[in-house]
């Protein structure tokens, strides 16, 4: 399918780019630390200096809220990784198995989805402890039975589709279909599932590190952050502003990304 | 209809079932049981053998296979077990605790549905003039930002404002109804905002129809169309998500009575994973699985009552 490059859309990647800058080249962003304050500069509210202004141990928030994209993008990430490494030869297994293979599979996932996803992710939790890379995990696991329902879905349809029944009339093996048709197929919708869970996930982490199960304190993560700066909010709103304001342009940046692989469909 | 009333019942009780295994795999066999976290402390000065009995009196030092027929046992005669933090029995702190929650996720869903209708109303009101076009394109651009926001932050942000800033409603001395409104109306707004998608979603498929064409041929205004004959049809799908929005109103209550300090369900868990009281825990998804699976079962039965053209089993019918 031909894409045309317009300034319009680059003006529409404007808000990926500065997500993805800001999670992989800090720097280029903000010279400050995230990690070293200045005592003598606490609390001051948004100047030239500090842009977002500075915290309870005088760093620089907007620093940390650059810095703490790296840390919410690449927990989503690897969230989202590990409910596709669950989900994608769950859904295929349940899209192309025999009857009774595609119920167990499916009630299994009824059975997932039916608990709440934080409990689920709560319940992970207590199991393996908090951490960064728990959260990831505990997230990626619950949220993994929306995706394996979905590529259920998705592969069903392709199968059931007639270039499929003709491919198999033209003698190709059962492996030839699946590996030139259905997966192909299947992965758009899947892609495009993927980026809008990063943003249900970037939401769901730093809910979790709000509660304090995430990485400990020094660490630039926006719900930490949100949390730290609670207690300052009458007297500095800046810390607690920032990075909320961070977190809705990351999960709103994800569904965009999420829309622009949808729409050629 | 009563095969079919059969079978989602089976399928009802089989997944309650699973959903209850699956929590007791998680909680009660991890490495280290709550009973020993709580008893180990040194400064309770227990020595071995009590801490043995303690964990014999909460049936923790048994394999885990045995440990499971007797939860699995004591859940279906309805008891609930022990919170291993209190000392409470479970079934009593979740009756303490409900009511909060109830009122909370009635103020937050009424909020949400009242919020995505007028929302809705206002876009395709808007998008029938020829200037007001780009508002609505404008505002129907609103729900994808809205369900990014992080409710913590959002509520922080409330209690700033309303209480302390505007001094509108106070945060502590409140009880009942008066509690959960704050907490409420800020849950309400993401809540509001996959709702407002699907409807605005269906409402525009509606919009196509050929008998809106019909109408409009008839001379009836647009406001009139949107009330008595597009809302009306555009309603009962939303009620498909449903199931989600139960889910996103439970996490919501986790997050909101922490930040509120409400003693609601939401909190109890929350207080239940920092303490590893496994009970609890599992009492509450046992009690969330229940009522996912009634609203489940409630809008599939719903749907077919408010639109004739669905099928019982929830596909639509041809016409």
């Amino acid at each position: 399918m031909p894409h045309h490059f317009t300034p319009l859309k680059l003006v529409a990647a404007l808000p990926v780019i500065l997500l993805g800058l800001a999670s992989l080249w800090p720097s280029l962003l903000c010279a400050q630390n995230p990690l070293t304050g200045f005592p003598a500069e606490y609390l001051s509210p948004p100047s030239i200096n500090h842009w977002f202004g500075t915290d309870q141990f005088g760093r620089d928030v907007l620093a940390r809220v650059v810095y703490g994209s790296f840390s919410t993008l690449s927990s989503a990430i690897l969230a989202v990784g590990i409910s596709l490494l669950w989900a994608i030869p769950a859904g295929l297994l349940a899209g192309l198995g025999s009857v009774h293979v595609e119920r167990a599979i499916l009630a299994c996932a009824d059975i997932v989805l039916s608990i709440p996803e934080i409990f689920l992710s709560l319940s992970i939790i207590t199991l393996i402890g908090p951490g960064a890379a728990h959260v990831a995990l505990a997230v990626g696991a619950s949220q993994a039975a929306g995706f394996v329902r979905m590529i259920h879905t998705e592969v069903a349809r392709i199968r059931a589709s007639e270039y499929i029944e003709s491919a198999a009339g033209m003698g190709a093996t059962f492996s030839q279909i699946i590996l030139r048709h259905v997966l192909p197929n299947s992965l758009n919708p899947a892609l495009a599932l993927a980026s809008l869970r990063l943003g249900t996930a970037i939401l769901a982490i730093s809910t979790i590190c709000f509660l304090g199960y995430g990485p400990p304190p020094p660490s630039p993560e926006w719900g930490l952050m949100i949390t730290e700066g609670r207690d300052y909010l009458s007297t500095a709103w800046w810390i607690t502003t920032f990075p909320g304001l961070a977190i809705i342009f990351a999960a709103w940046t994800t569904n965009l990304v999420s829309h622009a692989i949808r729409r050629p469909l | 209809m009563t095969r079919y009333l059969f079978t989602r019942t089976l399928h009802a009780i089989f997944v309650l079932w699973g959903a209850f295994t699956l929590s007791f795999i998680l909680l009660q066999v991890m490495p280290g049981d709550a009973v020993l976290v709580k008893f180990q402390d040194p400064e309770l000065g227990l020595n071995p053998q009590q801490i043995a009995d303690m964990r014999a009196t909460y049936g923790a030092d048994e394999s885990a296979i045995t440990q499971y027929i007797h939860v699995l046992g004591r859940t279906l005669h309805g008891n609930l077990g022990y919170s291993i933090e209190t000392g409470l029995p479970v079934g009593h702190m979740l009756q303490a605790a409900y009511p909060t929650t109830l009122r909370l996720a009635i103020i937050s869903f009424a909020g949400a549905i009242i919020l995505s209708i007028t929302f809705c109303t206002l876009a395709l009101l808007l998008s029938e003039h020829v200037t007001g076009r780009y508002i609505a394109s404008f505002i129907s651009a609103i729900p994808g930002i809205t369900s990014g926001i992080p409710v913590f932050w959002l509520e922080i942000v409330a209690i700033q404002l309303v209480s302390f800033h505007w001094k509108l409603i106070p945060v502590v001395g409140l009880s009942g109804w008066s509690a959960v409104f704050l907490p409420g109306l800020a849950l309400a707004i993401p809540i509001s905002a996959p709702l407002a998608q699907v409807f605005m979603t269906t409402a525009k498929r509606v919009q196509q129809l050929p008998f809106i064409d019909v109408l409009r041929a008839r001379g009836l205004s647009p406001f009139r169309i949107l009330c008595s004959h597009i809302i009306p049809n555009a309603f009962p799908p939303t009620l498909t998500v449903s199931g989600l929005v139960f889910g996103e109103i439970l996490a919501g209550a986790v997050v909101t009575e922490t930040v509120f300090g409400l003693d609601g369900l939401g909190q109890l868990a929350q207080q239940a994973v920092a303490s590893q009281d496994v009970a609890v825990l599992q009492a509450i998804i046992l009690i969330s699985v229940a009522g996912f699976i009634s609203i489940g079962l409630l809008s599939e039965f719903i749907q077919p009552l408010l639109d004739p053209r669905i099928g019982r089993n929830g596909q639509q019918r041809k016409y």
